[in-house]
């Protein structure tokens, strides 16, 4: 598979999805991450919004204004360019309380690998996420990065809630989620950050191509942190690459 | 300052304008009119901008009350009673009203969503760009959420500019199958499978909402398996679960999905694929993109046209013998006025 030929999916007669390939591939990712960046940067006319995901970029259009041809050739012009963009991604450090009332499958997720609770927490910790997508609902961060050995297959029996700013492990996917949804992931901690805050500006943090830092932080230091949160602090610190192990 | 009360409604009326869009690449959807030409519709009604934020109801209807101020409403889309104070309107005319006059819609005789234009729009915070209520998020809508009783919807506007206006021929949507565009992922499909999306009926079940439409039928086979990595979805993408049976992803769908694409309906179908209700039987037919392309600009003309075909309601009585008579004394423009002076009085 080359860079410059993706393939180019209609999707109705507003969109069209530039899709890389159809496999979990961080370099598949990172080429609709670059190029998300690069028709961001230089929208062409009729250009609505774009949607990175795993292996593909959708691309939305207003199809009084431009078609999918337009669009295709559009993306081409920029696809040689890609390789060589130099864009550094924002990264953010993220406090998490895990286990618990606030991760209720760390333990077993810890026994199932031979691992302790503490072992867990400190590999998934050590880790350097990059956001593939958000998707799901508003503001659910997918990360790519997870270390192999916490892989965990999800569920059998999806909870109908899980609370918001949860953090679990589903496959070889890690997440932030955002507000209360139903999950079968498993849950090894929670986060007062939130994501998506409508009233918040900005609404949203982290965005996809982001990348993430986990940091253990004591129980009790959740309700001052929620507190913050709920009054519209960020929580989460967008910190210098350097500063970190990474 | 013009308010109107919410003396009762079905469960999933809500507050929907054209859309909310740029976020979906965070998980927001755009929500918005299930029936884009309803909304536009309703809105040229009543004088406003025709993707100003509307009423809209799901099969179920309401009751309101003018608390304050004169208001100027307008129904479109499924075909619904709209009456006050017990006194039917006519379809596709809008009605000014005082203080105090309470006026209903009922349950869709045909089609599932009507919407309510209300002259100069309800005075509700826009939220990230849309006034649409978006349920998951909660935002937009009244505080985040679909109208209930005692709600007070206060409005931008303490009185109408103008005449009541009606639409005197039929705003009829395309006849025949709903046309789709093959893909994304019509590949994920056996020739067979195809054959069988194209060449069968499907029935709408009754899980259809905002979110998506179950379709019954024909079990369509997948060549490839029926999951895939996550991409990202667009309104009106038909997805093939494993059932076989399709979904058809509505306004309020995800941003993302994992099941395999065969077709999307194109934008000038949407609003008469809305319109179907529980029972209903629905073919598909493919076209090209330029036929899609070309639809969604013939019926943006459509919409945009629609604005010059509205006339003041009251003209329609001019239509009859009263036109004859009037005629008989002066020209038509002159009668009209003289008309319209005698029904101010």
């Amino acid at each position: 598979m080359t860079v410059t030929d993706p393939a180019f999916l209609p999707c109705g007669d507003a969109a069209l999805s530039v899709e890389f390939g159809r496999v979990v591939d961080p370099r598949l990712n990172a080429l609709a991450l670059d190029l998300d960046a690069a028709l961001t940067a230089a929208p062409p006319e009729g250009l609505l919004e774009t949607v990175p995901t795993y292996r593909a970029l959708l691309v939305h259009f207003d199809p009084l204004i431009t078609d999918h041809e337009e669009i295709e050739r559009a993306v081409r012009d920029l696809l040689g360019d890609l390789e060589t963009s130099t864009k550094t991604p924002r990264r953010w450090r993220v406090p998490v309380v895990y286990g618990g009332e606030y991760g209720v499958d760390l333990e077993d997720l810890a026994k199932a690998h031979g691992l302790t609770p503490d072992e867990v927490v400190t590999r998934h910790s050590a880790g350097v996420y990059t956001v593939a997508m958000l998707g799901f609902t508003p503001g659910f961060c997918y990360l790519a990065g997870l270390d192999p050995s916490l892989a965990t297959p999800r569920r059998t029996d999806p909870r109908e809630v899980t609370p918001a700013g949860t953090i679990a492990i589903g496959g070889d996917q890690a997440n932030i989620a955002s507000i209360e949804a139903p999950s079968g992931w498993n849950l090894i901690g929670r986060t007062p950050l939130r994501n998506f805050m409508p009233a918040r500006e900005p609404a949203f943090l982290i965005d996809a191509g982001d990348e993430v830092v986990f940091e253990a932080i004591a129980e009790d230091a959740w309700a001052a942190l929620d507190e913050a949160a709920a009054a519209g602090e960020w929580i989460a610190e967008e910190i210098a690459r350097e500063d970190t192990h990474g | 300052m013009a308010e109107i009360e919410v003396v009762d409604c079905g469960p999933a009326t809500t507050i929907q304008d054209a859309g909310r869009y740029g976020l979906q690449r965070y998980g927001v959807g755009p929500a918005g009119a299930m029936d884009r030409d309803a909304l536009t519709l309703a809105n040229l009604l009543v004088g406003n901008d025709p993707d100003e934020a509307a009423i809209e109801f799901a099969g179920l209807g309401g009751r309101f009350r003018v608390k304050e101020g004169v208001v100027r409403i307008a129904l479109a889309g499924a075909d619904a009673p709209l009456s006050v104070d017990g006194e039917p309107v006519a379809a596709q005319t809008s009605v000014t009203l005082r203080a105090g006059d309470a006026f209903s819609i009922g349950p869709a005789r045909n089609g599932m969503y009507a919407m309510l234009g209300i002259a100069g729009g309800l005075d509700v915070a826009p939220m990230l760009g849309s006034r649409s209520l978006h349920r998951r998020a909660a935002i937009g809508g009244l505080d985040g959420k679909a109208l209930q009783a005692g709600d007070i919807l206060p409005l931008r506007k303490a009185a109408p500019d103008g005449d009541d206006l009606t639409l005197p021929d039929t705003f009829e949507p395309a006849r025949g199958p709903i046309r789709v565009l093959r893909g994304p992922q019509d590949d994920h499909f056996s020739e067979a499978g195809l054959a069988t999306f194209f060449d069968s009926s499907y029935t709408l079940s009754r899980q259809a909402d905002r979110m998506g439409y179950r379709l019954n039928g024909p079990v369509i086979a997948h060549s490839d398996g029926f999951n895939i990595i996550s991409d990202g979805i667009v309104t009106g993408a038909i997805q093939v679960p494993g059932s076989g049976e399709p979904i058809v992803l509505m306004a309020d769908r995800q941003t993302t999905g994992g099941y395999p694409k065969i077709a999307t309906i194109i934008s000038a179908d949407l609003p008469r694929f809305a319109q179907l209700r529980p029972g209903d039987s629905v073919r598909f037919q493919g076209v090209t993109r330029e036929e899609a392309v070309t639809a969604a600009r013939e019926a943006a003309r459509l919409r945009a046209d629609l604005r010059g075909r509205l006339i003041p309601a009251g003209s329609m009585d001019l239509t009859s013998e009263r036109l004859l008579a009037l005629n008989l004394v002066g020209g038509m423009v002159d009668a009209r006025a003289d008309f319209f002076q005698e029904e101010n009085a």
